[in-house]
């Protein structure tokens, strides 16, 4: 039983490594409350006018960013566009399954 | 048949349902599939906020091999999608979860939810309708009754069969975070619905009002550890529940000892060795479902790699671990950059307790039977979608050489998840939610 965990420990601790290096300042606390918060946020869309023209004139000819890799980000550099945001659907279809 | 060992069991494919398309809408994404408690009804809803419902039909001596097909019966838009401007919150239209009331009268009733708010549905059958008003003619025209000069009985017709699904409660504004769970209670009265944070209890009748019964919020919010992942209502006793959590917890609560059941009667929880910790500890042990057994002895949860037992009378361990896809371990990096890691997979029993079912990746699922030890990976695919063939094991291989028909954890397609599946309350009947399609499995008649 021993040495059969030692052995799924190291898969695990081998995959730990490899996030840390890429992302080198992953949170301190394991799967914290950053994930947490994230969880309980899902759903907020914020817009600020103010921000979004504000980007626009000093992105004039880049790209904005996107959201990252990194989770830690709960707000970011990201400013929401009306182009991201998701369409509201115009009209209700009936479900494929009924059909 | 019923509660038959592994080996005497062969499933096959029965039927599917959805289309095959090449890029899936996300409306058609399922996200709940439930059988009643008979049987006869499975509903699914979807992301789109539509519930689908079919019917098993009536069994012919003419056709014994279509052992009772499911047909639609009725479908209709359960949630759409809201916009609190007040908290700049979107709330989605997706289909959580749906729980079958047990049936009392001719009718069908039903809970659906969304994040946020939750919905009673009627659903019924009119196969007759009154003809022969005196006031008004069959087009529902008003008659002019000054040309009246005789009067009849109004008779009821008979009429092509109608199936209608009418909202006949909504359950809103009880809930600040979103809605995981809901669980009928045994009393048939009262119902519970669990979101992060909270858990209310309802009475069916009462919808502008609902009683806190668990709360984990903390005063300071820097301080949240954990949240609610899953909860459900003893079958039989409906003084008692559990949920679950995010860290690999259970807790079960008697609505006897206090109105807030805040302090847990039972609290199940596996030691942890310490020196096995990594990042991913604390992720991969969050609990996405929990179910209790029809028999009420046992719960069943669910975390990222294991489906575990519990006995309710041993809260210190599990009695039993089954390994779903424990070759995972070794891709965490990946999956939890890719998100997979977060994917919340369901949990089933079967009616008599003796197997459970739970899904996997690449339109995988697996079957553990509790008795033999022995467990099955099936595959939901249109491959193996002829009528009545039988489902061929999957293997999954773990480095090394591969054989012919296996496949490599690296071949895996991670977009392919089943995440929801039901098991029928007394048959070796299944329906497996593979993103947009439904498969329909049964057992092999003889």
């Amino acid at each position: 039983q021993d040495s059969q965990e030692k052995e799924t420990v190291a898969p695990e601790r081998a995959e730990e490594a490899k996030l840390k290096a890429k992302y080198p300042n992953l949170g301190q606390k394991p799967g914290g409350s950053d994930f947490l918060m994230k969880r309980l946020q899902k759903g907020q869309k914020y817009f600020d006018s103010g921000d979004y023209n504000m980007a626009k004139a000093k992105m004039k000819n880049k790209q904005l960013p996107s959201a990252g890799p990194d989770k830690n980000l709960v707000t970011g550099d990201h400013i929401p566009t009306p182009q991201d945001l998701p369409q509201r659907k115009s009209s209700l279809v009936t479900s494929k399954l009924a059909g | 048949g019923f509660g038959s060992l592994m080996q005497d069991v062969l499933w096959c494919f029965s039927q599917v349902k959805g289309t095959i398309d090449v890029g899936v809408t996300e409306a058609d994404v399922i996200s709940t599939v439930e059988f009643n408690h008979t049987g006869e009804l499975l509903a699914t809803g979807d992301k789109g906020g539509r519930v689908v419902i079919f019917q098993r039909e009536q069994e012919s001596k003419n056709q014994p091999h279509r052992r009772g097909e499911y047909n639609v019966y009725s479908t209709f838009q359960s949630h759409e999608p809201e916009f609190d401007y007040l908290k700049s919150l979107e709330i989605e239209e997706k289909i959580n979860k749906i729980r079958w009331l047990p049936q009392q009268n001719a009718a069908y009733f039903l809970l659906s939810t969304n994040d946020k708010t939750v919905k009673l549905w009627k659903v019924s059958e009119r196969d007759k309708r009154p003809e022969g008003y005196n006031l008004k003619d069959e087009d529902g025209r008003l008659r002019d009754p000054s040309m009246i000069t005789m009067l009849r009985v109004p008779v009821l017709r008979p009429m092509d069969l109608m199936v209608e699904a009418t909202p006949r409660r909504v359950f809103a504004n009880a809930h600040t975070y979103h809605i995981n769970s809901i669980s009928v209670n045994s009393d048939y009265e009262t119902y519970m619905s669990a979101d992060d944070l909270r858990i209310n209890l309802w009475n069916f009748e009462i919808t502008n009002q609902s009683f806190n019964i668990v709360d984990i919020k903390p005063a300071n919010m820097e301080e949240l550890t954990e949240v609610i992942t899953a909860a459900e209502f003893h079958p039989h006793h409906c003084n008692t529940f559990v949920y679950s959590s995010s860290k690999g917890t259970i807790r079960l609560c008697d609505m006897r000892t206090s109105a807030l059941c805040d302090r847990h009667a039972k609290f199940f929880e596996e030691p942890e060795d310490p020196s096995n910790r990594s990042f991913f500890s604390e992720i991969i042990s969050s609990i996405s479902d929990v179910k209790f057994s029809h028999s009420g002895r046992f719960i069943m949860t669910r975390d990222y790699l294991t489906v575990k037992v519990w006995d309710l009378n041993m809260e210190n361990r599990p009695i039993e671990t089954y390994q779903v896809h424990d070759y995972l371990r070794s891709k965490l990096c990946s999956l939890y950059e890719n998100d997979c890691i977060f994917d919340k997979f369901e949990c089933v029993w079967n009616g008599s307790d003796s197997v459970i079912m739970t899904g996997s990746y690449n339109n995988f699922f697996r079957m553990f039977d509790r008795n033999t030890k022995r467990d099955v990976t099936l595959e939901a695919s249109r491959e193996n979608s002829k009528p009545r063939a039988i489902l061929k094991p999957r293997k999954v291989c773990v480095g090394g050489k591969r054989r012919k028909d296996e496949i490599s954890v690296d071949s895996l397609d991670f977009s392919k998840k089943i995440l929801h599946t039901a098991w029928h309350p007394s048959e070796n009947i299944i329906a497996v939610a593979a993103t947009n399609n439904l498969y329909i499995f049964q057992d092999k008649v003889n």
